[in-house]
């Protein structure tokens, strides 16, 4: 392990401080709700249709809905070409928010149908599992669909046993420091956090640090997802 | 506790998540739910206040089916005893044959000399199990099949916008258009007429849609209505 300490970050960012966050409900009209997440140079396009038929039939579940989380990144989305269609990676992170996704939202009151919930990124600097979970999450709102709360997502790493919020591109890159990259997503009102992974190495009390220190983060998140959804429909009181 | 708090003016929009009152002082209604002392939103709509009951009032989403609803719907299928139709929501509806018609329909008859594939139908929600399923009847006034005429689709959630209060917005359209007009609760328009009055109701319904939020709707569209027809309407507006 290196010595040298991660005492200033790359983009001279505070060490509790995300890239700059964007959100905005409703941006694809066919769509029964759709949202934009951006944070930095992460973007990401959420759609939500449904509740409609599943088809086929044998896939119904007569006590609850299902949900359906699709994560792609678009081709020209990174440095390097992204080569279209399911790859094991998109695999994996459209399973993960769907089970993110999951506690919050109240199926049962869609027996037999599906929510198609379809995640697509259009450009991507660390962080695009965290900013589609967000999407999708201010999406459902948007849909009408009914679910407990929001689901907030960000990114935690520890450099060098320093913790720090929402990692950057660069940040995941570093060679020649410790890195670990630890998606976080949390349900607000119960704290409870439905998406934890980790990709390198931290011990224990770092872990449980990080995530103590991104819990006020993710908090200003939901407050920015909320207020993109009521930015949407200011002004529509009465009949 | 005892008494509650209201945390959100009446008419608010709500977000997912997002507390409405804290205390025992209040009751959660549809859209809500209790956990704890506070009552927290479920859904994104505007929030209504009866005496102590708290509820949302969707602003989006997809038609669910209610009991008592007139609605439009599509013949999409013949089943053995009656019909299934399309009724732009996650269930389909079923026509009973004992409730398609006035008259005495055998066992055996043919059902497509009542509604073929494709039909169009104004009928209303007789039933509406836990399941979903939905029961409909053509027995009734002004419930029987469409014939002619053109079909359009709007947000389920404008259409009392559509119709106004006691009918005057929707009345002042059939007689500026002279088209005959039909508002399914499902957001499925049926307008017959001339041709080009056909096209002005078109524009006046998809500007109520548009603009269902603002003040002085009813005169915007009479006066639309006046520009496009060329008549004087003798309507008093009370918005």
């Amino acid at each position: 392990m290196m010595s040298s300490e991660y005492n200033k970050r790359l983009d001279r960012r505070g060490f509790d401080e995300t890239r700059l966050i964007e959100a905005k409900a409703g941006v694809i009209k066919k769509a029964d709700g759709s949202a934009m997440f951006r944070i930095g140079k992460t973007t990401a396009y959420a759609a939500v249709y449904g509740p409609r038929e599943l088809h086929p039939k044998h896939l119904q579940n007569p006590k609850t809905g299902i949900l359906r989380c699709n994560y792609n990144m678009m081709p020209f989305s990174a440095e390097e070409r992204v080569r279209p269609g399911p790859s094991r990676r998109s695999k994996e992170i459209s399973m993960v928010t769907e089970k993110a996704l999951l506690p919050v939202v109240n199926l049962e009151d869609y027996p037999n149908a599906v929510v198609d919930v379809f995640i697509e990124l259009t450009e991507t600097d660390a962080g695009s599992r965290c900013a589609g979970i967000c999407a999708a999450s201010i999406a459902l709102a948007d849909a009408g669909i009914t679910m407990k709360d929001m689901v907030s997502a960000v990114s935690v790493g520890v450099i060098n046993h320093q913790i720090v919020v929402d990692l950057d591109g660069e940040e995941e890159h570093l060679t020649n420091l410790d890195v670990a990259d630890i998606p976080i997503a949390m349900v607000p009102s119960t704290e409870e956090i439905t998406l934890l992974q980790m990709d390198g190495k931290a011990s224990k009390e770092e872990l449980l640090k990080a995530i103590e220190i991104v819990k006020p983060v993710l908090r200003r998140i939901t407050e920015t997802q909320r207020k993109a959804l009521k930015e949407k429909y200011k002004g529509q009181g009465g009949l | 506790m005892g008494d509650g708090k209201l945390l959100v003016k009446e008419k608010d929009v709500v977000v997912p998540g997002e507390v409405l009152a804290t205390g025992m002082g209040y009751l959660p209604g549809h859209g809500t739910y209790r956990d704890d002392n506070k009552i927290i939103a479920n859904r994104l709509g505007l929030l209504i206040v009866e005496g102590k009951v708290l509820k949302t009032v969707p602003l989006t989403g997809r038609y669910l089916p209610k009991k008592n609803d007139v609605i439009i719907g599509k013949v999409i299928d013949i089943l053995m005893s009656g019909w299934k139709l399309e009724i732009n929501s996650p269930y389909p509806a079923v026509l009973p044959l004992k409730d398609a018609s006035f008259s005495y329909i055998a066992k055996d008859a043919d059902l497509t000399k009542y509604f073929e594939l494709d039909d169009y139908v104004v009928m209303k929600i007789t039933n509406v199990t836990s399941q979903k399923l939905v029961d409909v009847t053509c027995k009734g006034q002004g419930l029987h099949k469409l014939r002619g005429g053109r079909i359009i689709h709007v947000n389920t959630h404008k259409v009392p916008r559509i119709i106004g209060k006691k009918g005057s917005m929707i009345s002042m359209i059939k007689k500026a258009t002279n088209c005959k007009v039909i508002v399914g609760q499902n957001g499925i328009v049926w307008i017959s007429g001339e041709p080009e009055m056909e096209l002005i109701t078109v524009n006046a319904i998809k500007m109520i849609e548009e603009q269902s939020h603002m003040s002085g709707l009813t005169e915007k569209v009479k006066a639309y209505l006046e520009k496009a027809t060329g008549k004087k309407l003798e309507i008093s507006v009370k918005d």
